[in-house]
This record gives C-alpha cells, sequence and structure tokens, in this order.
C-alpha cells in the first residue's frame, strides 16, 4: 500500500501504517487521518503530539489507560470523562487510529 | 466491528448456508483436487524479511498468501523431504501419529474451526491427513506403489498451501486429542507442520513478530526495560486511587526469594492491567519478598507457536535469570501457552533448574512437591493455597455486580491439569458463579478460537468462526443465568473473548481470576471501596 502525499508515495503496511516512522510530517498525518474519516483538531494534534513524544522515550505506543491519564491531566477532567473524550475524537477506538495517524507502528503479541 | 469479518447476522447466516456449499463441494471434487481459496479474513500476513532473520529462519522475502506466487525455494520438496525424515527420527510421537490413525471419526466434530466454518479438511482427522498423505508418499512401501489408492500423493505448490491455510487454522488446543482412542495430539502434528514449513519460509507475522521482540527484549510487545517499569508504576498509581494502599514492587532485585513471572499482555493490554493490579494488591496483602524483572518480562512463549528450538530458547530466559538474581523459585501470572512448555517441555528443553529450590510458600509452609523439577508455581495454585490455610482476608460482596462463569483455557486444562485452583478461588472471591454446559468445560474445554499466535486482526472471519462453539455456551449462562463477566486464566484469552464477546454475546465482558481476588480483598488501612479495579461503580445499579 502507498499513500501519496505532497507528490510524494509513502510506503503503508497491509493495514495502512506508516512503514518508515521517520518519515512522519503533519502533511502525512492529515492524509493518514483522512484515510480514518478522521478530521483533525486541536484536540486531535495534543493527542497526537503526546503519542510522538511518548513513542520517542518510551519506543512504544502507550496503552489506553495512561493516555486517558495524560488526557485527563491536559484537559483537567476525570479518568472516565476522558476516556469518553478519547472515543469521541477517535471513534474506532483511540490506540488504532491514533497512533496510525502519530505515525506509529501497530503492537504485536497478547494485545 | 472488524473489516475483516462481516457483521454477526451475515455471519451467522453464512455459516448455515455453509454448511450446506460444503457438502455440496465435499461430493462434487475429491479433496485433493480442492486447492485452498485465499479471501480477506481467512489468512494472516506474511512476516517482514527482516522479522524472518532475527530468528535465523530460511527464506527472507516479501511475499503474501493471497498472491499465486510464494517465492518458495527450488528445493522446496526436498527441503521437506529431509525435514520430514529428521523429525520422524528423532520424534517418535510424530512417526506414531503419522501411522497409527484408523479414521474412525471420533475427533471430527470436536473442532471449533469444523464446527465454525462446515469445512471437512477442518475435521482433525483430515487436517493431519494433509500430512499423512505426503508422509505416505515420501516414506511407506505402499504409497510408493500404489499411490492415490492408498491416499499418498506428492508434495506440490498447492499442497504447500494448503498446509499453510489448515496448520495456521489449528490452534494446538487439543480438544480432538481428549476424543481420540489413540490419543492422537494433533498439536504436535500442527507443530510439526510449522517447523517444515518455516524451512520453506512459510509462516506469519504475528507469530514470528513476537517471538523476535521476545528474543531481542524478553517480551513479546517489545517493551524496554525503562517502559515496563513506567507501565508497572502506572498501575501502582491507579492501585492507590482505588484503594488508598500504595504497593511497591520492585524490579530486578537481587535475593528477593520469589521471581515473579506473568505474560506482558498483563502489563500492557485491557483488561490484563486489571489482573496485574490483582497480583500486587496481593502480594501486598500477604507480604510476599517478590521482584519483577525487566529482562524476563514475559512468561509466554511464541516459540511455541514456532518450533522446538526458539521455544527451548525463549524459555531458558526466565531460568537464566531467576540463577542471575538468586531467587529460590518462579511464581508465574495467568497464562496459557506458558504454562503448556513450562508443563510439558521445559523439563526434558532445558531442565531439570537445579541452581533453585523446590518452591515453598513462605506464608503458609505449603511444599510445592509437583514443581520440584520445573521450580515454577501457577498463580492459582499459590493463592487457592493461601486461601485453603486462612491467609487472606476476603469480601466476595465487592464482586456482587458482576455475574460471571469461568472459562478453562486449553493449556492450563488440558495441558497441566489444572482445573479445580481456579474454581476454588472463584467460590471464595465472588457469590454469583455459574458454570457453562459440561461438555464446553474442564477438559473438553472450548478454545477461544484465536490461540496459538492467531489473534490477529486480520484473521477476524476465521476467529469469530473459531470462538463461535465459545461463545454459544456463553450465551446460554447469560440468558439463563444473567452472566456479564467471563473469567480466564490466559492472557490471549483475555483480548481474543474480549472480541468474539463484543462480537456474539454484547455486554459480556472478560476478566483474569486475581482481578476479582483483587476487588475482594481486604487490604490493611484502605480507604472505602466504592470502585472495584476497573473504576467502575461497585454498587448494583438500582433497576426502574
Amino acid at each position: 500500500m502507498s499513500l501519496e502525499v505532497n507528490g510524494v508515495d509513502i510506503d503503508l503496511d497491509e493495514d495502512g501504517y506508516l512503514v518508515d516512522r521517520n518519515q512522519w510530517n503533519e502533511d502525512i498525518a492529515l492524509a493518514l487521518a483522512k484515510t480514518e474519516d478522521v478530521e483533525m483538531s486541536e484536540k486531535h494534534w495534543e493527542i497526537v503530539n503526546f503519542l510522538r513524544k511518548y513513542y520517542e522515550e518510551y519506543q512504544i505506543a502507550p496503552m489506553v489507560k495512561i493516555l486517558a491519564k495524560e488526557v485527563a491531566k491536559l484537559n483537567n477532567i476525570d479518568k472516565r470523562e476522558s476516556s469518553k473524550m478519547l472515543y469521541n475524537l477517535f471513534p474506532s477506538g483511540p490506540a488504532k487510529q491514533a497512533c496510525k495517524i502519530a505515525g506509529l507502528p501497530k503492537p504485536t503479541g497478547c494485545v | 466491528m472488524s473489516k475483516f469479518a462481516p457483521k454477526p447476522a451475515e455471519m451467522a447466516a453464512q455459516m448455515n448456508q455453509d454448511y450446506l456449499v460444503e457438502k455440496v463441494k465435499a461430493h462434487e471434487s475429491d479433496w485433493m483436487e480442492t486447492p485452498p481459496e485465499f479471501r480477506p479474513g481467512n489468512w494472516c500476513y506474511a512476516p517482514a524479511p527482516e522479522v524472518v532473520e532475527s530468528l535465523g529462519l530460511d527464506n527472507p522475502r516479501k511475499w503474501s498468501p493471497d498472491e499465486e506466487d510464494w517465492k518458495l525455494p527450488a528445493d522446496y520438496k526436498a527441503r521437506i523431504h529431509q525435514g520430514m525424515k529428521e523429525r520422524l527420527d528423532k520424534n517418535r510421537a510424530f512417526k506414531l501419529f503419522m501411522d497409527v490413525c484408523v479414521r474412525c471419526g471420533a475427533c471430527a466434530d470436536k473442532c471449533h474451526f469444523f464446527l465454525g466454518t462446515g469445512d471437512p479438511k477442518n475435521m482433525p482427522v483430515m487436517r493431519a491427513e494433509l500430512m499423512r498423505s505426503v508422509y505416505r508418499n515420501d516414506f511407506t512401501m505402499a504409497g510408493k506403489i500404489l499411490k492415490d489408492w492408498v491416499g499418498a500423493r506428492k508434495l506440490t505448490p498447492e499442497v504447500v498451501k494448503e498446509w499453510f491455510m489448515y496448520f495456521y487454522q489449528c490452534t494446538e488446543c487439543r480438544r480432538c486429542s481428549v476424543f481420540c482412542p489413540y490419543g492422537i495430539d494433533t498439536a504436535e502434528i500442527t507443530l510439526m507442520a510449522r517447523e517444515l514449513l518455516h524451512l520453506l519460509g512459510v509462516n506469519i507475522n504475528w507469530i514470528l513478530k513476537p517471538a523476535s521482540d521476545c528474543n531481542r527484549t524478553g517480551n513479546h510487545l517489545g517493551i524496554e526495560p525503562h517502559t515496563f517499569t513506567q507501565v508497572v508504576e502506572s498501575l501502582v498509581d491507579d492501585i492507590e486511587d482505588v484503594t488508598g494502599v500504595s504497593v511497591n514492587p520492585t524490579f530486578n532485585r537481587k535475593g528477593a526469594e520469589v521471581l515473579f513471572i506473568t505474560p506482558s499482555g498483563d502489563a500492557f493490554a485491557e483488561p490484563g492491567l486489571y489482573t496485574m493490579m490483582g497480583y500486587m494488591l496481593l502480594f501486598e496483602h500477604v507480604g510476599l519478598d517478590y521482584t519483577f524483572s525487566t529482562y524476563a518480562s514475559e512468561g509466554g512463549n511464541f516459540g511455541l507457536f514456532t518450533g522446538n528450538e526458539v521455544m527451548k530458547k525463549l524459555n531458558a530466559k526466565m531460568y537464566h535469570e531467576a540463577q542471575r538474581l538468586g531467587v529460590k523459585w518462579i511464581l508465574g501470572g495467568e497464562c496459557g501457552h506458558m504454562w503448556r512448555v513450562v508443563h510439558q517441555y521445559m523439563d526434558t528443553m532445558n531442565g531439570p533448574a537445579d541452581f533453585l529450590e523446590t518452591p515453598i510458600n513462605p506464608i503458609t509452609g505449603t511444599v510445592f512437591d509437583f514443581a520440584k523439577s520445573t521450580k515454577m508455581v501457577h498463580i492459582a495454585e499459590f493463592t487457592a493455597d493461601l486461601i485453603r490455610n486462612n491467609k487472606l482476608k476476603l469480601d466476595p460482596k465487592r464482586n456482587d455486580h458482576r455475574v460471571l462463569t469461568f472459562h478453562d483455557s486449553c493449556n492450563t486444562s488440558r495441558g497441566m491439569g489444572m482445573i479445580e485452583e481456579p474454581r476454588y478461588i472463584l467460590h471464595k472471591v465472588a457469590n454469583k458463579f455459574y458454570e457453562m454446559p459440561e461438555k464446553t468445560i474442564r477438559e473438553q474445554t472450548f478454545c477461544c478460537g484465536s490461540g496459538s499466535g492467531l489473534n490477529t486482526e486480520e484473521y477476524m472471519d476465521i476467529r469469530m468462526r473459531g470462538a463461535f462453539p465459545r461463545a454459544s455456551a456463553v450465551k446460554h449462562v447469560a440468558e439463563r443465568n444473567g452472566v456479564n463477566l467471563l473469567t480466564a486464566i490466559c492472557a490471549i484469552d483475555r483480548v481474543t473473548l474480549t472480541a468474539a464477546m463484543r462480537y456474539w454475546n454484547p455486554g459480556v465482558e472478560v476478566s483474569g481470576l486475581h482481578e476479582l481476588v483483587g476487588n475482594a480483598l481486604i487490604m490493611e488501612g484502605e480507604k472505602e471501596r466504592d470502585i472495584d479495579l476497573r473504576e467502575d461503580d461497585l454498587e448494583l445499579e438500582e433497576e426502574e
């Protein structure tokens, strides 16, 4: 699979995830968001940026529970509300959709 | 809902129809002339070449099962012949299973994949026949002379494709073996078939990637040491939010009495992480002197789904680490196939582990004599012993908002015979527990439908078909007893049954055993518990 962004073909894996994480930029993120029918708002970017920062530090995408805690902190809301907010922003699941837009690979194993 | 499976109602209609279609097909053409059909949802992605290389396996390349040319090595026939010969010489069970079947048919309708697909090649007897036919051709006099008169056939690329389809449409659950009068173990045949297919570079990403990650970082998810610590510390905060109690796990601590190893899914995947919280509450409750390891940070062993050599290597890391840390014995978490490896293979692969001590429960003094060779005790055995000796303060009412049933995981029930311990614990930590029908539990349990490394998204169609028998038994108790929670002691079960319940039985959630133990434990200095470990309210909602 591939995706054309600004005239350049970007390699994607079978499920539409970015193959080379280092190619990521905001235009590619927008194009990936489009494949997921997600319209990027400031709140979406906040989460995508957190995911990228977390990945830099820990070499894996955070589990949803940790993501929900971060969102709660950023928005000054409780964990239940933040979890709801995450699913509103990324209806097919924050782990799958937000990670794809952030250019992170999918996890494998007992998950 | 996955794009790799139709909606449940459509699936149900298809399943009824498929039975008819397959019946007609079976009469139309001989099974040897019926090629496998690869369509979205019934095959798994091939591994990336670098993953294959990292495990030292053959023929790394880019390929895909849905393409015509699989880029097999030119000498594929010789490789399989030689591979079979070596295994027949070395593995007496394999030789026996190739020769001994009398085709009585007792296994035929015992396989969840046969029940869910209606495909005759999913009858265990037929699955084995796919390989026996080649064995007869290459290794028996009758086959060499009488050819297809005695069911012998030559290996062709089409046969390789058929092996790939059906030996990855077996979860090595061994339900069929329970009913076989000769005790033929289809899982052993599947294991051999997958090893032989490796010789051609025919394998799947979802198994090889975790095995490769585990080889590199010590766990299937590829979690680095500092990440593992961060994740567990984050769960420690959550425990404090729920209970007001601060637990203090340690990592890589030399001289701890016990090394605790659980599947990495318990640290990283919902709902397993609630079970991880339960373990930590339990250890705090009894003051166990234990440590986690960020290197042996995986109880599971995708080597079992890959082949003997990889399995042996991944199993060894747990024992190396136990030796390095100088612990007395290893306590293992709620995992399925980890226990099959420890119980059935470890001793002859890497054992005996005489540098460790025969496990003794430091709180009760119980000697776990049965583990004197492997030095490894299952947490359900440990907790059941604590309860039997009155060492736990429990309030089962804290699980009253759950009506539960128990799924016996194939590997802990059939693989190690652990059937009563989890039930004993469940009866002590919860008040509302109902069993599924007798022929679907204990040693006759139905597979989750995605075990043995098939729990990947792109395989959803087959997974949901394979989960259908288990889901039907859950539906029975959901309708009759109001069951809303399915408890299992396996990390793969916890994620695969979650998908299966959402698909077939919406409203039924999935949990681990020690999540419920954690809910029930009365901790010293705890605050008033009004939420469970999932942070759901404890009281049942009032019905209007």
